[in-house]
């Protein structure tokens, strides 16, 4: 049997084994030996990155950016070689209830608001960050309410912010961040009721996953790899369930022009340092 | 210039997705529509809306432009059509709908990479008559509430002896219509639901044998009585209309053969019943069963014309359940004394002599029945009639 691309991904819901398990059979089909490992939090498969574990890992933007800090540190590589058509451009959106006073941000002074786990970039740090820059800083003034869920999987859960989105129609908190999409969402699933709450702030764009490769992955293996990824069909019946149970239509090449507001909110919030290293204190995972 | 879709302040937490969605479809792929609203954050939620649907979106002058992407079709590029709601239409029905059709309402138009379905009945010949819809049709004009059709209050008294038959024969036949009801009701869970309309009717004769059992029941209770005997060899004849995995066996076996020769005993009891709510019951259930034998005709007789050899195994069906039935000793006695006493009406030697002709008279037209309609599904004569008598004596 040929050496497989061996592939880390963090199982954060059942659904990763299905997901993985679809991947290794496509792979398959194609001639392509493809295994991947399951780590149980984003810090452990970045640091198997480098430690010849793992040829390429399915990391979140946050473990993109430790991965490439962790690498520069070490005068090595990592590149971002594939994410979904869904991870380009997202952005976060401050919500209230609809009758609330809150007009805008100004508004929030002095008001409790809702936060999604501590590793989450999209309901936490690119958030944090977002006020910061308007010149609101938790704890003087606004009190933050985090909304932590299963630590370590960078917010990938988002019962974390589906939690805030509860405690906001509870009256619990005056205002809370979650992923635009998620807005829809949580409006489909009946959380929020129909238009019963207002967007008062929105982040500006950011990207989210993507493949990062280890800094002696195989170049052809990976070459293959990224092929293979961009071949997948929507069309293709047999392709559709493992696309739609990942949230994409198709895969696109990497680029990492998207994460330059995670950068700098990593950095203003102190969660990793320049080489990668873990700053934050309170962050269990 | 594009149209302009103005979702005004109706946020995609609340709806407005669907008058994009209508916009979009009223352009072709890669065609424009601009969207304008004025719901807080309208814009944030609609790129998130355009992200997840694949349509590329641009912002200017405090419009949205969506491009429509193709990508959506792609779900249902290599889907299936399958067949028409109509019957009636050329090629509607399917000889052998595929398992991916599953649960999808005939006519619909199902995704490739659906779920394969295992429905042991799926070939169109096993199950099929041509009159399923019509004789379905029929039988919902036709249901009846045993409160109002039957009056239950209705005067009578009847001698003991005479009571305690019609709570035997009542006994003996809701053992018949269990049978009646669970032949069909374990069919109707292994037939492909392409064949709605067999589906159907299946479902309404199970429906119908319910209420048959229920009224059977009020009856043999209305006088205090208790259910009465019920035979080893009575329970083996039904048995084996129970063990018959074959749809098309099953259904001549108990449709044909023992609900054709059940609707001659509910005839004797609608003219025969010394009371008025028996004849009341028996007049109902009559039309009820008829219009059983008449699916179970149709089915054979369309699947007889396409496969004649099929007529060597249904009377190889009636030749084993023979062989089955050879060491039991068929009619419950008790049933036949009752069948007489109930038509005697009373408990005299006179009234005792009328009701066993009538009796007589009922096996003949039992046989002559089964006989005639052998002979409609094409058996050659001699063999209708050895096939006639090889029927079991325990009627169904």
């Amino acid at each position: 049997m040929a050496r497989p691309l061996v592939m880390g991904a963090v199982a954060y819901a059942p659904k990763v084994v299905t997901i993985w398990e679809g991947f290794k059979e496509y792979f398959r089909r194609h001639d392509f030996e493809f295994d991947f490992i399951l780590y149980s939090n984003y810090e452990r498969q970045v640091e198997a990155q480098f430690d010849g574990s793992i040829d390429i890992a399915w990391n979140s933007p946050l473990a993109w950016l430790r991965a490439d800090r962790m690498a520069l540190a070490r005068r090595q590589s990592v590149s971002a070689v594939a994410m979904r058509d869904t991870d380009c451009d997202l952005t976060s959106v401050l919500v209230v209830r609809r009758d609330c006073a809150i007009g805008d941000i100004s508004g929030l002074k002095g008001k409790t608001i809702g936060f999604g786990a501590i590793d989450s970039p999209q309901a936490n740090l690119i958030p944090r960050d977002h006020l910061r820059a308007q010149g609101l800083l938790a704890g003087r003034d606004y009190t933050a309410r985090r909304f932590d869920l299963l630590g370590g999987k960078h917010g990938d859960h988002i019962g974390g912010e589906r939690d805030a989105a509860q405690a906001l129609m509870s009256g619990g908190i005056d205002a809370t961040w979650m992923i635009d999409g998620n807005h829809i969402a949580f409006s489909r699933e009946g959380v929020l009721p129909a238009g019963a709450t207002r967007i008062v702030a929105r982040t500006g764009a950011y990207d989210h996953c993507n493949f990062t490769t280890s800094p002696d992955a195989p170049d052809e293996l990976v070459t293959r790899f990224v092929e293979l990824l961009l071949g997948m069909s929507w069309d293709d019946p047999k392709v559709r369930p493992l696309l739609e149970l990942e949230g994409l239509k198709a895969w696109r090449n990497g680029r990492t022009s998207g994460y330059e507001l995670l950068e700098r909110a990593v950095d203003d919030e102190e969660f990793y340092d320049s080489k990668g290293n873990i700053l934050a204190s309170d962050y269990r995972y | 210039m594009p149209a302009i879709i103005d979702i005004e302040n109706l946020g995609l937490d609340a709806g407005a997705h669907l008058l994009i969605k209508h916009g979009l479809a009223g352009v072709p792929v890669g065609g424009e529509i601009l969207v304008t609203g004025c719901a807080p954050g309208w814009e944030a939620q609609l790129s998130a809306w355009c992200r997840a649907q694949g349509h590329p979106l641009a912002f200017s002058d405090g419009k949205a432009r969506i491009t429509r992407s193709d990508i959506h079709a792609g779900r249902w590029r290599g889907a299936t059509r399958t067949g028409h709601a109509d019957a009636q239409q050329n090629g509607a029905v399917h000889e052998y709908p595929l398992p991916c059709y599953g649960l999808a309402a005939r006519g619909s138009t199902v995704e490739a990479g659906a779920p394969e379905f295992a429905f042991r009945l799926s070939r169109k010949h096993e199950v099929w008559a041509d009159n399923s819809a019509e004789l379905y049709a029929q039988a919902v004009a036709a249901q009846w509430n045993p409160d109002q059709a039957i009056d239950w209050s209705a005067a009578f008294e009847l001698p003991d002896e005479v009571e305690d038959a019609v709570a035997q024969v009542m006994t003996y036949m809701i053992e018949n219509e269990n049978a009646a009801l669970i032949v069909p009701a374990r069919f109707l869970g292994q037939i492909h639901p392409h064949f709605r309309e067999v589906q159907a009717m299946l479902a309404i004769q199970v429906a119908d044998e319910a209420r048959h059992i229920d009224v059977f029941t009020r009856r043999l209770r209305l006088r205090g009585r208790v259910p009465a005997l019920s035979t080893a060899g009575g329970q083996a004849s039904l048995k084996t209309l129970l063990d018959e995995p074959d749809f098309s066996v099953a259904g001549f076996l108990l449709s044909v053969l023992g609900e054709g020769t059940f609707v001659s005993l509910l005839n004797f009891l609608h003219a025969h019943a010394p009371d008025p709510v028996t004849r009341q019951i028996a007049r109902l259930a009559t039309r009820d069963d008829a219009r059983h034998v008449a699916f179970g005709m149709a089915h054979l007789l369309r699947r007889l014309e396409h496969e004649p050899e099929f007529r060597n195994r249904l009377a190889h069906a009636v030749e084993a359940r023979n062989d089955a039935l050879s060491a039991t000793s068929g009619l419950n006695e008790e049933v036949f004394d009752a069948l007489i006493l109930l038509a005697a009406g009373e408990f005299t030697p006179v009234a005792i002599a009328a009701g066993y002709s009538r009796v007589q008279a009922l096996i003949t037209d039992m046989a002559e029945g089964r006989l005639a309609r052998l002979l409609r599904l094409g058996f050659e004569g001699k063999t209708a009639q050895r096939l006639a008598a090889l029927h079991t004596r325990n009627f169904m």
